[in-house]
């Protein structure tokens, strides 16, 4: 017999026995359309947080070190970073003095200002001061104007580069290269401002900034701040040669002797991606165990109604051997009769994901649905089908025709 | 004539427990092509069992069955699946026609399982209707059917591959004695086309109609006689001849 036509047989009369049986069908099936639908939203809300992170991640350089008082994500308390000695601009200057294989470094130090444009005012605005190395350092992108040189900056003069939404609130439609804003009270002429870079995953903005030369900084909010030093790796391949001079040079630096406790964090991109990763991870397992779960639970559901569907139709099954069907044609019916089930839950499943992964999209978690995802969903959900609908479908082929015929 | 069907000394045994019955005590018999033959016998007799062997439904215990030259006694379920499909045409009690589906679908079934194509299946499962006067019903279910049109659905599905036997179990059983003339004619006419027919019943005036009647008892061949209409039947043929 043709396979083909075998099939397109088998599918057929499944889907009637399917519209036969509306009710028993969409309750045996539940299982599966819970467990698609968890896989589904699953992987979207992992896609979306992936797609999300790697965005804002490149804003944290991939080839960049960052010295800091903290560790990130470190696993001591808060109090032992806290106690630590500040990074002060003497530490920056003798580490900077004898650090050799660098691209370039730069000091960055912040607070919150408060920023005022003739009649706008606007508080806790982040304002960094830094040196003109920062652009090269950490990659600023200058949209408009310049950034400033090295004279403005050992000067401290008071020019500054403003990001996108500092713009875009203060100077509506107008140019704002030239103006002249105040940061508690202090003038200070825009010469430039940076590309719009978007948010930190979603937590705070990277574009509401105002970058200072430090020097100017320091006459504004003191020096009793602690600093951080960025260094630029020759290359992302040399980031961990230039990581181990970094940690000895910056332990000469603050007199630490040999075989001391670092009492500095050097920081980096991969910190955030294996916290980030460790996360996604967790999310991960816990949501194949639930998808699994309610597979499996679900694939009980429908070899159950199958079982039943075997039974109520063992005469049909006598008919068909009669006529000519084989065993193979047989088990191939109900398996494909179990699959179809399967198949149309995991779609149901898919329908009801689509839309409440667009609701979580809009609410909660960026979220993005890939075809590969709605693929495997629907092979996630055959499977199901194939286990399922396996012992049923060998014990309907199984039957003898004689005893088969008989039964009422 | 050729010989369709032939049995040599046929023994069933069913054990339960340890109760052992034999339904068939050694049955040997030979069917011509074109006979017209009647399996009668009292309840217990052995003639289900015999018509579930001769129908490859199910397989001797003992003793050897040829149908149309093929040894059927020792094939495996597959190859009994293809016999059944190819060389009979079965015909119940009951009708036994797939509710869901319609009359064309019905007849078209056995076609189907020998993987003949679409547009074939549908022809001969037209003609096969048209020959028991349903061309009007191809697209009802069972259950817009009455008995009569359902067994001549049943009977259309039996002929569809032309099949070497058309084995009827109690065709009548089910109906009301007018429907019942109607489809014995229906039998009538399909052998005097040279179909070879087996009826199993155990009514009098259903074996009137064929030629031959084999009656059992216990598990053995009682009597195997030509009947009145058979010795007609072959004084015609002489007469022509």
């Amino acid at each position: 017999m043709n396979f083909f036509t075998e099939i397109k047989e088998a599918v057929i009369i499944s889907l009637n026995s399917i519209r036969a049986n509306k009710v028993r069908s969409f309750l045996a099936t539940l299982g599966i359309v819970i467990g698609i639908m968890t896989v589904t939203i699953l992987q979207t809300a992992i896609e979306g947080i992936n797609t999300a992170f790697e965005k804002s991640i490149s804003a944290v350089g991939a080839d960049v070190l960052y010295i800091q008082k903290f560790e990130w994500f470190g696993k001591d308390d808060w109090d032992v970073y806290r106690n630590r000695r500040d990074i002060t601009w003497q530490d920056y200057e003798l580490f900077s003095e004898n650090m050799n294989n660098a691209e370039s470094i730069c000091p960055t130090v912040g607070s919150a200002g408060l920023v005022t444009y003739q009649d706008f005012t606007s508080e806790n605005i982040p304002v960094f001061g830094t040196t003109e190395e920062y652009q090269k350092t950490l990659g600023l992108d200058v949209d408009e104007g310049r950034f400033f040189t090295k004279r403005e900056s050992d000067g401290g003069w008071g020019v500054c580069v403003i990001g996108y939404d500092i713009k875009d609130s203060f100077f509506q439609g107008v140019d704002p290269i030239g103006k002249v804003i105040q940061v508690n009270g202090h003038n200070f002429k825009i010469i430039g401002t940076y590309e719009k870079m978007g948010s930190m995953l979603g937590l705070f903005s990277l574009d509401n900034r105002i970058i200072i030369p430090i020097n100017k900084f320091f006459k504004i909010f003191g020096t009793r701040r602690s600093l951080t030093i960025n260094v630029k790796a020759p290359t992302v391949e040399a980031l961990e040669d230039t990581k181990e001079e970094v940690r000895s040079v910056m332990k000469r630096a603050r007199r630490i002797p040999i075989g001391g406790k670092d009492d500095f964090g050097v920081n980096q991109q991969e910190a955030f991606k294996q916290t980030y990763e460790s996360l996604t991870g967790l999310i991960k397992t816990i949501g194949t165990a639930i998808t699994l779960l309610s597979l499996i639970v679900g694939s009980i559901g429908i070899a159950n109604i199958m079982f039943v569907s075997v039974k109520e139709r063992t005469k049909e099954i006598g008919i068909r051997k009669a006529i000519g069907a084989k065993r193979v044609t047989i088990m191939l019916q109900f398996l494909i009769e179990a699959v179809t089930i399967c198949v149309v839950g995991g779609i149901v499943g898919l329908m009801i994901a689509f839309p409440l992964s667009l609701v979580i999209n809009a609410v909660l978690l960026p979220t993005v649905m890939p075809l590969w995802v709605v693929v495997l969903a629907l092979v996630i959900s055959a499977f199901a089908g194939i286990v399922a609908g396996f012992f049923p479908a060998l014990s309907a082929s199984k039957l003898d025709p004689v005893d088969a015929l008989r039964y009422e | 004539m050729e010989e369709i069907i032939k049995t040599k000394d046929i023994v069933k045994l069913y054990v339960m427990g340890t109760e052992e019955l034999y339904a068939l005590k050694g049955v040997s018999m030979t069917i011509h092509k074109n006979e017209y033959v009647a399996i009668m016998g009292p309840s217990g007799s052995g003639k289900s069992t015999l018509m579930n062997i001769i129908g490859c439904l199910d397989t001797p215990t003992s003793g050897a069955y040829d149908l149309n030259g093929q040894n059927v006694s020792e094939m495996d379920d597959n190859e009994l699946a293809t016999v059944r499909n190819k060389e009979i045409g079965f015909v119940f009690q009951t009708f036994n026609l797939l509710p869901r589906s319609n009359a064309l679908h019905n007849v078209e079934l056995p076609l189907i399982y020998s993987g003949i194509s679409r547009s074939i299946r549908i022809e001969m499962a037209e003609q096969a209707l048209l020959n028991v006067g349903l061309q009007d019903r191809m697209t009802h279910k069972p259950n817009e059917l009455s008995g009569g049109q359902r067994q001549r659905v049943a009977i259309a599905r039996a002929l569809v591959n032309n099949p070497s036997i058309i084995l009827a179990d109690e065709p009548t059983g089910n109906l009301d004695s007018k429907t019942g003339d109607e489809i014995m004619e229906l039998f009538d006419n399909l052998h005097s086309l040279g179909n070879t027919i087996i009826l199993v019943t155990h009514e009098d005036f259903i074996a009137e109609h064929a030629h031959r009647v084999i009656k059992l008892r216990d598990g053995l061949i009682e009597t195997d006689k030509v009947t009145d209409k058979g010795l007609k039947y072959q004084n015609k043929a002489v007469v022509t001849a």
